[in-house]
């Protein structure tokens, strides 16, 4: 804990002594940290990927705070990145909604016809005993947890946005949110849509019911979500 | 770049990380308080916990491709069908380009995250010629992909769902699908147990890490 400044490049704003300046992208700036006092814990940044730590220095809007030495994305702020997930977040649940009930596909073949909604294609699994936990798992995976994380996204981040004091349980609500996210399929499964019509084109005629450009809107709406989420920004909303 | 060189990990400055909300605690400190995640300098039995469920994925991944994944049943005929036996008909009748999706998808993507998530490991604790930041990338490509992989199972569901034309043509699902999303679920979890701080710890294949990459 007794570092001097040996780099001579070092020419961060805002950073202490001790500092040198680390890969930035746009104006963002994170810094190496020298000798840290326990209270100076709170401006120290650490990347999770690789264990290397970092003055925190809050970088522009649309900026971001990269690690210096595995790229991992550390701070990336956007203007009303709050208002615009929350927006995010309650279209996930509104689409996921309605197309989990609503028939999404239609097939037709030799006069005979099917439909089946989001629902329909998880109990599938249902017709054989062998294979009944897998409806419980792709129910799971493509409506239960998306939706229970927009949820919690809601939850957590309507009072930041509102600039009240945080909801009760707030951080274990968005540590739930966070473990959920690799398990939040309905983006994976809207393009599994895409791959099934491919297979079966040929051997009937496929419509689109409006549960399938829902899901298709979907797709886009958590690529939205993983662009305004700082993680960063949340927990130390929270922490106030 | 140039600074790489002195950038400390907290457990080198006699700190412990949160990896969950990044907030650095003194050593020694149990759980974070910003986000209450437990904290650990490097996680424990990080390895065991990879090779568990890499063992379990890939033994799901055998009857995941010897049971099949979709039956087809039409006026005349019934037909089982395996993954790669599924992407060879679709090859035969001329679908060469759907074919290599498949195959690529369920077959060549499965195996390299298998050797992909080995390596890693094996790179842990025997040393490796590949770079920390190569095999980190390596590491976030594997993350990322994983989930992907369900699509299989997904597209099942739809197909069986879907293709119910009684006596004309009905698709139902093979004993397959179930053992490939234990394959693919245990992949992930062997991927998230794998803590990439470890890659950090040990020293770059200097003296010109980038170069040797070639």
């Amino acid at each position: 804990m007794s570092d001097t400044p040996s780099d001579p490049r070092a020419s961060a704003p805002g950073a202490g002594s001790g500092l040198a300046s680390t890969r930035v992208e746009g104006r963002a700036e994170a810094c190496v940290a020298g000798s840290v006092p326990d209270a100076d814990l709170a401006s120290l940044i650490a990347c999770p990927q690789c264990d290397a730590v970092y003055r925190a220095v809050q970088p522009a809007p649309r900026a971001r705070a990269v690690c210096a030495r595995c790229h991992t994305v550390l701070i990336a702020p956007h203007r009303q990145a709050g208002q615009r997930l929350i927006a995010v977040a309650l279209a996930v649940v509104v689409l996921i909604g309605a197309a989990t009930l609503t028939p999404f596909l239609r097939v037709e073949a030799g006069g005979m016809s099917n439909a089946t909604s989001v629902l329909g294609a998880a109990l599938a699994f249902s017709a054989r005993p062998m294979l009944m936990a897998l409806t419980l798992a792709v129910a799971a995976l493509i409506v239960f947890v998306p939706v229970l994380r927009a949820l919690l996204i809601l939850y957590v981040l309507t009072p930041i946005v509102l600039d009240r004091p945080p909801a009760r349980h707030a951080r274990a609500a968005f540590r739930l949110s966070e473990a959920l996210r690799p398990w939040s399929m309905a983006e994976v499964f809207a393009i599994g849509c895409a791959v099934a019509l491919v297979k079966i084109s040929d051997l009937a005629q496929v419509e689109f019911g409006p549960a399938f450009w829902m899901f298709s809107a979907l797709v886009i709406l958590i690529v939205v979500q993983d662009t305004f989420m700082c993680r960063y920004s949340v927990w130390t909303s929270l922490e106030k | 770049m140039d600074v790489s060189g002195e950038v400390k990990s907290a457990r080198d400055m006699g700190l412990v990380a949160c990896t969950r909300c990044t907030r650095v605690w003194p050593a020694g400190t149990r759980s974070c308080a910003r986000c209450g995640q437990w904290l650990h300098p490097r996680e424990p039995l990080s390895l065991q916990r990879v090779w568990a469920w890499w063992s379990l994925g890939l033994i799901a991944y055998v009857p995941a491709n010897l049971y099949p994944m979709l039956e087809t049943r039409t006026l005349v005929s019934t037909q089982d069908n395996t993954i790669v036996g599924g992407a060879v008909e679709i090859a035969g009748h001329g679908s060469w380009g759907i074919a290599a999706v498949i195959l690529t998808a369920s077959v060549l993507i499965p195996i390299g995250k298998f050797l992909a998530v080995a390596g890693l490991a094996l790179s842990v604790a025997h040393g490796s010629h590949v770079s920390r930041t190569r095999r980190q990338q390596l590491y976030e490509v594997v993350e990322y992909i994983g989930r992907w992989s369900m699509i299989d199972v997904f597209v099942v569901a739809i197909l069986s769902a879907l293709v119910q034309l009684g006596a004309v043509v009905s698709i139902s699902p093979g004993p397959a699908s179930l053992f490939f999303a234990v394959s693919v679920i245990a992949t992930m979890l062997s991927a998230q147990s794998f803590d990439s701080r470890l890659l950090w710890d040990g020293p770059d294949p200097s003296p010109a890490p980038r170069s040797r990459l070639a």
